[in-house]
């Protein structure tokens, strides 16, 4: 049991790393500069990733079964308008999870 | 010059902190639950370090996987770290022996410190990347292992407090929303990511979601301002 276990995090620990390592082995030597269209997209990509993190942590909602993604949703509005109010992230995480833990709990 | 470092990088690093020891607890709960006690969890933590990755872990565990279903598994969900590496690769030209170690350390919260913001004036910024990376990093190592020790012993229910990595998701979302040269980019990935994941479901949108964002900011190039 132990070994399968072991086998199965090496096998991930391996993947991740070589993901993480290999832009910096690639096009980090000299004379190896980046191109300018990656230059460009390491450039947006922080902010378009970020919508796609957003997506991606709530992808297991269910919108046609109840509660439909309510609790979701009033967490997602009540993070972005604390933001916005605010400006605290601490605080807007803070509230935004304390909101959804009482609905989850109420539906 | 350290210690200037690390003060400047430790306030940066709180709300990481809550949200990394909320769903690192989570984590070391669940892998308790899966028979898996703290020895696990502190590998899995240091080792792997990568928060959803380590719950779909837990899962093959359970479903009794192969190592190279895991492995093609990690290749789907952590697609995007090769992402994060690109982007970094000029911030982290010359930080030398560190290199190796902030590649590895490179989460999404760490990322999102690192990519958004400047380094704040007057701390050496080799030092400030090694902070936040070393401080998310043992948030999370401690946090899972607490997980595995103490939370079958909380006296409340810890249900729904995973939400914390979305609601700090949805704060960096605002962020580069209010900056007006990101909010065509971060409006690309969101809107992309949406038709990804009703076209091709919650399983491995995220690797056909990729290619698209890139896709369409290569079309867009000339168009965004490069400017912070």
């Amino acid at each position: 049991m132990e070994a399968r276990h072991f086998s199965i995090i090496l096998a991930v620990a391996v993947v991740t790393a070589a993901l993480r390592l290999l832009p910096f082995l690639l096009f980090d030597r000299k004379g190896r500069s980046i191109p300018p269209w990656l230059f460009y997209l390491s450039r947006v990509l922080p902010s378009a990733i970020i919508g796609l993190l957003v997506i991606y942590s709530l992808k297991s909602v269910n919108l046609f079964q109840p509660p439909h993604g309510l609790p979701e949703l009033a967490g997602v509005a009540a993070a972005a308008l604390m933001h916005k109010w605010k400006r605290n992230t601490l605080l807007s995480v803070f509230s935004a999870t304390t909101c959804y833990m009482i609905l989850i709990r109420l539906f | 010059m350290r210690l200037r470092a690390l003060k400047a990088a430790f306030p940066k690093t709180l709300p990481v902190m809550a949200g990394y020891l909320f769903l690192a607890v989570g984590f070391g709960v669940l892998l308790r639950k899966s028979g898996l006690g703290a020895a696990w969890a502190l590998l899995m933590s240091t080792g792997i370090y990568a928060g959803a990755m380590q719950y779909v872990t837990i899962d093959l565990f359970l479903s009794g996987a192969a190592p190279l279903e895991s492995a093609l598994m990690t290749l789907m969900v952590n697609a995007r770290h090769l992402f994060y590496s690109i982007s970094m690769s000029e911030k982290y030209r010359n930080t030398g022996w560190m290199k190796p170690y902030l590649a590895l350390a490179l989460t999404d919260e760490t990322y999102a410190l690192l990519a958004a913001d400047e380094v704040p004036e007057g701390v050496d910024s080799r030092w400030y990347y090694f902070f936040v990376s070393l401080l998310n990093h043992g948030y999370w190592v401690i946090g899972s292992v607490l997980g595995s020790q103490l939370g079958q012993m909380l006296p409340f229910d810890l249900a729904g407090i995973e939400f914390a990595m979305t609601a700090l998701f949805v704060v960096i979302f605002v962020e580069h929303w209010q900056k007006k040269a990101a909010r065509i980019p971060a409006l690309v990935g969101f809107v992309a990511s949406v038709l990804c994941l009703i076209l091709f479901g919650p399983g491995g949108f995220t690797l056909l979601a990729m290619p698209a964002i890139c896709g369409v900011l290569l079309l867009l190039r000339g168009r965004l301002a490069l400017g912070q």
